[in-house]
C-alpha cells in the first residue's frame, strides 16, 4: 500500500506554471507518484497542459502528450493500442482532464472507450468551472456558484443548475472501476489510484480538486477547503465496482454547509433560502446514498 | 500477384492490407463504409493482423489514430464529407504534430442540402489543413497509393499525414479489374514504421505541445518544409514502386497529349478517363486537345503544371467545388502557378458535378471548344458552373 511515508519521491511533474493552491497540479503530481515511470500521460486543453506543456518548459518526467480538448479518451485508446502494438504492455495509459473537458465537450469520446473498455485511466480534476480560460460554467459548476458566465446580480443569482452526476452516468456504463475522491483525503485519493491502476479494463476517478482563484479561498485553503467539501455531505468518498456502490466514508455529523460556502467568495451573494435548498439537496442524495449504496464503516 | 474483380473501396482495402497497419480506429461514413467494412472481414479472417477499434465518432477516428502514432505504430481510418468536416480540428492536430497517419477520404458532397453523391468540396474546403492530398483516378491507383501513401507519410525528411482521396461512387464503388500484389513484394516496398516522434520509455518525451509566439514560426516552417520536401519522395517512392511492381506513376501531375496541345483541361479524380476520351476525339476532328490530372493537391504541382501547359493557347479548370464568394480552389491555386512562372495563358473555370451530377463528354468537349473561342477573342466569364442557368441579380 502506497502512503505518505513511502510515495515516490521522484517527482514526475515539476517545474509547472500552475498557480499557487492549484489543486489540479496537486491531483496530477499525486497520482503520477502512485502510478511511477511506466505512466502515459494524455492531457486535453485545460489548466495542467496550460501550466505544463509551453516549448521549451515541457514539465512532465513521463511520456506525456496534449490531446484535442474533445479528444482525451479517444487519443488514450490509441496511446494504448499503439503500445500494444510495439510489445508493451507494462504501460498504464492515464488521462488527466478538468470538468468541462470530461462531463462536456469529452464525455462522448469517454463515454466510447468505457463501451470498448479500453485498459485505460481517466481521472477527471474538478475544480467547478472552466478555470483555464477565466472561471466560466461548465456541466459541473455547482448550483449557486457565481461564475463569469453564471454572474450573481440582481436577475440572475450565479449558476441556476445543479452539478451533473458524472460519477453515476459513468457507472451506467457498468465500468469495471469508478470512485469519487478529493485532494482534502489525500490518502483516499492514493488508495484509489493505485487500487485503478491494478484493474483491468476501463477505471474512471472524479477528483475534486479546488482552484483558489476560481473558487475565492486562500491558496493556503486547498487541501482544507478540499476536505470540507466532504465534511460537510456536499461531496462523497465512493466506488463503484462490480456493479454495486460502495460509500467509503461517512461522517458522524455534516460539517456546516453555510461555512463552507460562505468562506468561498463564488458563493458570497447566496441567501439563506438559497443554503437551505443547496442543504435539502445535499440530505435527499444521502437519504438515497444510505438507502442504496453499501456503506463502509 | 493476382487479378481481382474489385470496386475502389475494396481495392484501396487490399492496398491497406499490404501496408500492415498496426491499428485501424473506424467510423462508418457513406460512401466509406466498404473500406472498413473489408478491412474488418481481413482482420476477423486472419488476413490482416491489425487491432481494430471502433470509434464512436470521426473526432474520435483521428484522435485515435493520432495516440496510435505518438506510441510508435502505424495507423490508419477513413472517412467522408461530412465525417472528415467533423474531424477538421484533429486534422490540423496531426500534421501540425508531424504523425505521418494515412486516412482515405471518399470525395462526397457537404451539406447543406444533404446529399451523398460525389464531388470535391469535402477535401479542397480543407486544403490548408497541412496535410499531403492525392486524388486516385480509378481502383488500380487507389490500391497502389494506399501502399504507397505509407512510404511517403513515414519518410523522416516528410513525417506528415496523407489523404488519399477517391471519387465517391463513381470510383468508391464502381468495379474494375485490379492487381493486388504479393504480400512479400509489398513488405519488400514498404518498410516497418519507424519514427523519432515517438514515446519513448529510456527517454521520455512530452509531444502534442504549446509554442508560443517566440517559437511557434520555427515549427510551423518545419511542418511546411516536410510537405515541400514530399514532392521528392514521391518521385522516390515511385520509382522504388516502378521497379517491385512494374507500374510506372508520373509525380505530382499526370500528362495526355499535352506536348502540342492549344487546349488542355487541368482537373482532379475520376473524371479524367472521360476527359482523355474527349481529348482523343476531338483530336480525330482536328483540335489539339489535352490533359493534366493533378494527382497531388499538396505538396502542389507549381512547376510541373506550368511546364506542362506553357505552349497552350487557353487553359480549363474542370472542378467539383466552390470556395463560396470566390471561384474553385483548384482554379486559384492553377492561376497562381501561371503567374508565378510569368505565364500569360488565359485560364477559365469549369465548376460541374456537384452533389453527384454527371459530367458529359458533350460537356467536356463543349469546354474545348470554349476555349478556342477564347483564344480567338470571345469574351466567357472566368467561373462558369456547368449544366445550371442561374443568373446574377
Amino acid at each position: 500500500m502506497i502512503t505518505a511515508k513511502n510515495l515516490n519521491e521522484e517527482e514526475f511533474f515539476y517545474g509547472h506554471k500552475a498557480c499557487a493552491g492549484c489543486g489540479g497540479s496537486l491531483a496530477v503530481r499525486i497520482a503520477l507518484k502512485v502510478l511511477g515511470e511506466k505512466a502515459v500521460a494524455v492531457l486535453p486543453a485545460g489548466c495542467m497542459s496550460a501550466v505544463g506543456f509551453n516549448y521549451p518548459q515541457l514539465c512532465f518526467s513521463n511520456n506525456a502528450i496534449i490531446s484535442t480538448f474533445a479528444g482525451t479518451a479517444s487519443m488514450m485508446t490509441g496511446v494504448l493500442a499503439g503500445l500494444r502494438a510495439r510489445g508493451i504492455t507494462d504501460a498504464q495509459v492515464v488521462g488527466f482532464a478538468g470538468d468541462g473537458g470530461t462531463a462536456d465537450i469529452g464525455i462522448q469520446a469517454l463515454s466510447g472507450a468505457i463501451d470498448r473498455n479500453d485498459d485505460v485511466l481517466y481521472i477527471c480534476y474538478d475544480n467547478e468551472a472552466y478555470m483555464n480560460t477565466g472561471i466560466q460554467k461548465s456541466s459541473l459548476t455547482p448550483f449557486g456558484a457565481r461564475t463569469t458566465t453564471t454572474p450573481a446580480g440582481n436577475n440572475i443569482r450565479g449558476n441556476i443548475r445543479p452539478k451533473k452526476n458524472v460519477f453515476e452516468i459513468i457507472a451506467a456504463h457498468d465500468i469495471p472501476y469508478a470512485a469519487t475522491a478529493t485532494v482534502g483525503y489525500l490518502q483516499d485519493y492514493i488508495n484509489k489510484v493505485e487500487k485503478a491502476s491494478k484493474i483491468r479494463g476501463t477505471k474512471f476517478i472524479h477528483v475534486i480538486a479546488p482552484c483558489p482563484t476560481g473558487w475565492g479561498v486562500k491558496t493556503d485553503e486547498t487541501v482544507d477547503v478540499a476536505k470540507e467539501i466532504v465534511d460537510t455531505g456536499l461531496w462523497y468518498l465512493a466506488e463503484y465496482e462490480n456493479g454495486e456502490f460502495t460509500l467509503n466514508h461517512k461522517p458522524e455529523s455534516f460539517s456546516s454547509v453555510e461555512n463552507y460556502l460562505k468562506r468561498q467568495a463564488r458563493f458570497r451573494h447566496l441567501t439563506d433560502d438559497d443554503i437551505q435548498a443547496i442543504t435539502a439537496g445535499r440530505d435527499s442524495k444521502w437519504e438515497h446514498i444510505l438507502k442504496f449504496w453499501n456503506v463502509k464503516k | 500477384m493476382s487479378k481481382k474483380f474489385l470496386s475502389g473501396d475494396e481495392a484501396f482495402a487490399y492496398g491497406i492490407r499490404l501496408a500492415r497497419p498496426d491499428v485501424i480506429s473506424a467510423y462508418p461514413i457513406t460512401p466509406q463504409t466498404v473500406v472498413v467494412e473489408k478491412l474488418s472481414d481481413f482482420v476477423e479472417d486472419g488476413s490482416l493482423k491489425s487491432n481494430f477499434i471502433h470509434v464512436e465518432s470521426e473526432h474520435s477516428a483521428l484522435s485515435c489514430a493520432m495516440g496510435v502514432s505518438a506510441a510508435g505504430a502505424r495507423a490508419f481510418t477513413a472517412t467522408s464529407s461530412q465525417g472528415l468536416l467533423y474531424m477538421a480540428e484533429c486534422l490540423v492536430y496531426a500534421s501540425g504534430g508531424r504523425f505521418p497517419i494515412v486516412m482515405m477520404n471518399a470525395n462526397r458532397s457537404t451539406a447543406l442540402p444533404w446529399n451523398i453523391y460525389g464531388d470535391q468540396r469535402d477535401s479542397l474546403a480543407l486544403l490548408d489543413s497541412g496535410w499531403i492530398q492525392s486524388y486516385a483516378q480509378d481502383g488500380q491507383e487507389a490500391l497502389d497509393m494506399a501502399l504507397m501513401s505509407y512510404y511517403i507519410a513515414e519518410h523522416k525528411k516528410v513525417q506528415t499525414p496523407f489523404m488519399v482521396n477517391l471519387d465517391g461512387f463513381v470510383l468508391t464503388h464502381t468495379y474494375e479489374v485490379v492487381d493486388v500484389p504479393e504480400q512479400a513484394q509489398a513488405d519488400e516496398f514498404l518498410p516497418s514504421f519507424e519514427t523519432e516522434n515517438k514515446f519513448d520509455f529510456e527517454s521520455p518525451k512530452n509531444l502534442a505541445f504549446s509554442a508560443g509566439p517566440e517559437t511557434n514560426t520555427f515549427f510551423k516552417v518545419k511542418e511546411h518544409l516536410g510537405l515541400l520536401n514530399a514532392s521528392a519522395v514521391i518521385s522516390e517512392a515511385e520509382e522504388r514502386f516502378a521497379k517491385i511492381f512494374g507500374r510506372k506513376y508520373s509525380g505530382l501531375t499526370e500528362n495526355y497529349k499535352t506536348e502540342d496541345a492549344d487546349y488542355i483541361i487541368l482537373t482532379l479524380g475520376s473524371v479524367s478517363g472521360l476527359i482523355r476520351q474527349a481529348v482523343d476525339e476531338l483530336r480525330d476532328e482536328g483540335l489539339k486537345a489535352g490533359l493534366v490530372r493533378i494527382r497531388y493537391m499538396r505538396p502542389f504541382p507549381v512547376s510541373e503544371i506550368s511546364a506542362a501547359v506553357k505552349n497552350a493557347k487557353a487553359l480549363a479548370v474542370l472542378e467539383k467545388d466552390v470556395s463560396f464568394g470566390a471561384e474553385g480552389t483548384v482554379y486559384t491555386n492553377v492561376n497562381s502557378a501561371l503567374k508565378k512562372n510569368a505565364l500569360e495563358i488565359p485560364s477559365k473555370n469549369f465548376i460541374g458535378g456537384l452533389g453527384g451530377k454527371d459530367i458529359s463528354l458533350r460537356e467536356i468537349k463543349d469546354i474545348f471548344l470554349k476555349l478556342k473561342d477564347v483564344s480567338e477573342g470571345q469574351k466567357l466569364s472566368d467561373v462558369n458552373f456547368l449544366g445550371v442557368d442561374v443568373k446574377g441579380e
